[in-house]
């Protein structure tokens, strides 16, 4: 238990050490869920708009349609 | 080359596969570098624990400068070959950054209070780290400040061109100028003045914020992608429909 609070401690500099820590792990990590959340959301509404055959018609009728041609 | 990997529908199947290796490593490298930085490495004889904000501070701050200079690389290839890929890489680069400058920034103030006695002073690292901060603020401001997005990319790709003269500035700072920030310490000529013991988890943390950078990156840029065929899906539908 002693190592525990010695260790959250950090020698009297707790206040400045586990804010920074806070401060990197939880701006990064929203983040990545505002990026995760983001792409969902546009893999979504692609997924509406082209139907379940919607892309396999489409590279039918245009092999180009579906984003640039392979170069 | 260059027009091999500036395909769309190249990046998407690339990044697909590349995404889960880059968050699978990022997990690992900020676990074994948290692990080492907190538990096994020691406190500094000078410093005391806040040497453990080195961790955090450090890798934030380099990749604040890496961001930006992936940002105006991918910006130049934009303006100057038209490759779309490179301004959505350019676009996805720049909150990522923004977001490690303000913690190189943060962490950075609450080193310096209890080593220097201050949060903040106007010397020249902590300034134009300062001016970076803005810099990548405009550039996202200018990029979507245009009803036409075109004219929107190319000014941003300007300002992020011309911005880049801060990054050298940057890393030279502690040479040129006096300042309270100690001066380089890992990339220099006679070799690192970091023991090893606080090395290893330093370049395991920095490991770590640069698969992370990937990581974000390649979502975003696919999300960016992904919008942009929507768009195009829309606007035929609509052509389709008024026809």
């Amino acid at each position: 238990m002693d190592t525990i609070s010695k260790f959250l401690e950090m020698g009297g500099y707790a206040g400045y050490v586990w804010p920074s820590y806070l401060a990197v792990f939880g701006l990064l990590g929203v983040l990545l869920w505002l990026s995760l959340r983001g792409l969902k959301a546009a893999e979504t509404d692609l997924a509406q708009l082209e139907g379940p055959d919607g892309k396999a018609a489409r590279r039918q009728a245009s092999p180009a349609a579906d984003g640039a041609p392979d170069t | 080359m260059l027009n091999y990997f500036a395909n769309p529908r190249r990046f998407m199947k690339l990044s697909g596969i590349l995404t889960p290796w880059m968050a699978g490593a990022t997990l690992i490298l900020a676990g074994a570098g948290l692990y080492l930085g907190l538990f096994a490495s020691p406190a500094d004889y000078q410093q005391g624990e806040t040497v453990r904000i080195m961790y955090v501070h450090v890798p934030a701050a380099w990749m604040a400068l890496f961001c930006y200079t992936g940002l105006a690389i991918s910006a130049a290839v934009g303006l100057i070959w038209k490759h779309p890929v490179a301004d959505v890489a350019a676009r996805a680069s720049a909150p990522i950054g923004a977001c490690f400058t303000f913690l190189a920034l943060f962490t950075g103030a609450l080193w310096g209070k209890p080593m220097w006695g201050t949060w903040w002073v106007w010397d020249a690292r902590l300034t134009s780290m300062l001016v970076l901060f803005f810099l990548y603020l405009g550039y996202m401001a200018l990029n979507s400040a245009f009803d036409d997005p075109q004219r929107g990319t190319k000014a941003s790709a300007i300002l992020a061109m011309v911005g880049f003269v801060n990054v050298p500035i940057i890393k030279f700072s502690v040479d040129w100028w006096n300042t309270l920030h100690q001066p380089a310490s890992i990339l220099r000529m006679d070799g690192p003045t970091i023991h090893p013991d606080m090395l290893w988890p330093l370049f395991l943390m920095i490991g770590a914020a640069t698969t992370y950078y990937l990581w974000v990156l390649m979502l975003r840029m696919r999300r960016d992608l992904t919008e942009g065929r929507v768009r195009a899906r829309r606007q035929i539908q609509a052509e389709e429909a008024g026809a």
